[in-house]
């Protein structure tokens, strides 16, 4: 175990390098403009220009650059190009909004996705199967964002009714009831697509162990089918809805909720990263795409070792 | 708890399976059996008569723009005014008022400013869908930008296909450092948010276009979302398809190529293809279906296809403004990506199911 710890903190690290120097190459390869131009302003001289390339660094070799972007990184001294404004605490107040997002989105997909799954192997070829499935289908094949905003303006800006509050966040220590209601459409459309795929998922798991020889055994000395399916063939088909989990719930974390958070308008990481990237700003979206891929490889770190307790046949490597 | 009853057709491989016969299936190609099997799958077929009506549908866009509607994707009209059910009405109202006779009385009634709304066939073909603000057909753009949204759908999925089993094929057929550094760079564009790098890089490359030595590609063209989202799900495909390699590489028939002194791309294109290639049909369905999700999320974020040029992401986004006034602008267009995408998922799944019954391969998002 502790030998797998070590190898994934090393790889851990390792990847994180490269994810940091890949973004980097881009901006650097990419004409994307001069950011001493835009830190300058439009009435700029040349020789301010020329100032500014030199105190930030912009005229030094790439490697050289890199370096010194990657150590501000670390001691919090990372600036955005177009407003000067502190990275590392841009993305700790968008911090709240995303994982208040993520968090009860994360349970609301993994509750109902467990229940459609089991609902329609259950009743797998009648009717509530079909419905599921289709409705699951459906789901998976939806845009996000239009789902986000169809929600937002029947529900919230009085297409049908104002019932929700239209966007925006309220952070939970301040008043905990409008928190929750503004996040209830954010938390219900993020949802949609993962319960669908994780129902379909689940569904043919359990399709494939109910045939399994251990269940004909559980089913043969005489289990009532509820032990059946909950405690024996539930917990085995549950491992890759595991790995799923972490992975997705890690990726949501890193960004992955970008439209979600732009449509609802709640200020979190996601919708920080779009729009420095509307301003094409390295600094913020450097920040931003180290800070994903952290969690996107610490959870999938987690979720190996999860894997070796829930299956004890799976050794961590 | 009962045998479960897989009757139904978006799930066939249980029945599909038992089905057949010994004496029915000996002698026949697995292609054969396959499309025997398919052929039986009428949801399958269904949702795949969907999507070729809608690819059929949008590539008739300049017949249509042409004959019925009489206008251009970009054409504008402001100013024009259109006949409806008899009544001439604006395109693109200014707004106003109007009077309208309740019991008697004269009433004054606000006039909203906006573009026309929905006219179905009662403008002899025109503004169908409605229009946009700057009067633009709704129906003429929304077959435009489906031509946009499923040549980058496909062309993507081909480029993201073709490279994951080339990859595949070396890392599976070579092993050893080859399988090392190909596994490595799965895992590093796994481990990326895949989302912000395709906007980062759809938003840098879209500024200035691309100037590397021969390779040249303007701003507003087509290959940047294409490339883009090509290479976002390169290790959903490469490492179902790397693990395939890896053990046909230890069966027998492949020994018996080697000893017989076939040289290695002989082996990955005579002998190791055609048997993943079934896989790689039902990656590539399921795939077009994500890209087209992914093209139509990138640009709703600006980073894919550039305003004027239609696609059906770039008009969801344009409609979102005006998702008040004009609904329309924001539903059409979302209802034509989740028809297509859901005639895709379904035909995948169906295809996946006829092609091999026990496989297990599975579009993972």
């Amino acid at each position: 175990m502790l030998a797998f710890l070590v190898r994934r903190f090393v790889g851990m690290v390792l990847v994180l390098i490269a994810v940091s120097f890949i973004v980097f190459l881009i901006f650097i390869v990419v004409p994307g403009g001069d950011p001493a131009q835009r830190i300058a302003g439009r009435t700029a001289t040349q020789q301010n220009i020329e100032n500014i390339r030199h105190d930030w660094g912009f005229d030094q070799p790439f490697y050289v650059q890199y370096k010194d972007m990657m150590q501000k990184a670390f001691t919090n001294k990372l600036v955005s190009y177009s407003n000067q404004t502190e990275v590392v605490s841009q993305i700790k107040q968008g911090l709240p909004a995303t994982f208040s997002l993520a968090i009860g989105a994360g349970i609301i997909w993994l509750f109902f996705g467990i229940v459609v799954g089991v609902i329609s192997a259950v009743t797998a070829g009648r009717w509530s199967d079909r419905l599921v499935t289709v409705l699951a289908l459906i789901g998976i094949s939806m845009p996000v964002f239009w789902l986000g905003l169809i929600v937002r303006y029947y529900l919230a800006e009085g297409g049908l009714t104002t019932f929700f509050p239209d966007g925006g966040y309220v952070p939970l220590t301040q008043d905990p009831a409008q928190w929750f209601s503004h996040l209830i459409l954010p938390w219900a459309v993020l949802s949609v697509l993962f319960i669908g795929f994780y129902g379909r998922v689940l569904r043919s798991n359990i399709l494939d162990s109910i045939n399994e020889d251990y269940v004909r055994t559980a089913r043969a000395k005489g289990l009532n089918p509820r032990t059946v399916l909950l405690k024996h063939v539930l917990r085995n088909s549950l491992i890759p809805i595991v790995t799923l989990f972490g992975l997705d719930f890690a990726a949501v974390i890193g960004g992955g909720a970008i439209l979600t958070e732009t449509v609802f308008d709640l200020h979190g990481v996601g919708q920080y990263a779009a729009n420095a990237i509307g301003s094409f700003d390295l600094p913020p979206i450097m920040g931003v795409t180290l800070f994903g891929a952290f969690f996107i490889v610490f959870f999938s770190a987690v979720i190996d070792a999860l894997y070796a307790l829930l299956d004890p046949r799976i050794r961590p490597t | 708890m009962a045998e479960p009853a897989t009757d139904f057709s978006l799930d066939t491989a249980a029945v599909l399976a038992s089905e057949e016969h010994r004496e029915a299936i000996t002698g026949r190609s697995p292609w054969y059996l396959a499309w025997r099997r398919l052929r039986q799958n009428y949801i399958a077929l269904a949702f795949l008569a969907l999507f070729f009506f809608i690819v059929i549908c949008c590539s008739l866009a300049p017949v249509y723009a042409h004959r019925v509607a009489h206008t251009g994707p970009n054409a504008t009209h402001l100013t024009d005014k259109v006949t409806v059910s008899g009544k001439v009405e604006d395109v693109v109202s200014a707004g106003g008022t109007y009077t309208v006779q309740i019991n008697g009385q004269a009433e004054l009634r606000v006039r909203p400013a906006g573009p026309i709304g929905p006219t179905w066939w009662h403008a002899h073909g025109r503004f169908v869908l409605g229009a946009d603000p700057l009067g633009r057909d709704v129906a003429v753009r929304l077959l435009y930008g489906g031509i946009n949204s499923l040549m980058i759908g496909i062309g993507s999925a081909l480029i993201c296909v073709f490279a994951a089993l080339l990859l595949a094929l070396l890392a599976g057929f070579y092993g050893g450092w080859a399988d090392w550094l190909i596994t490595r760079f799965f895992d590093l564009i796994w481990a990326f948010p895949v989302i912000l790098l395709a906007i980062a890089l759809g938003t840098a490359l879209s500024i200035n276009g691309v100037h590397w030595g021969p390779i040249v590609i303007e701003s507003g063209s087509l290959w940047i979302p294409t490339l883009v989202i090509s290479y976002v799900l390169i290790p959903y495909v490469g490492r179902p398809l790397r693990g395939q390699i890896l053990s046909l590489r230890e069966k027998e028939f492949i020994e018996a190529s080697v000893s017989q002194g076939a040289r290695p791309w002989r082996i990955m294109i005579a002998e190791l293809m055609p048997n993943i290639a079934s896989s790689v049909l039902v990656f590539f369905t399921l795939i077009i279906a994500n890209n087209i999700l992914t093209e139509a999320a990138l640009s709703f974020l600006g980073a894919g296809v550039q305003p004027p040029n239609p696609s059906w992401g770039t008009l969801i986004a344009e409609g979102q403004d005006r998702i008040s006034t004009a609904p329309w602008l924001a539903i059409v267009p979302g209802l034509a990506i989740i028809l297509t995408v859901l005639s895709l998922n379904i035909f995948g799944d169906g295809l996946r199911d006829a092609l091999d019954p026990r496989a297990k391969v599975r579009m993972e998002h």
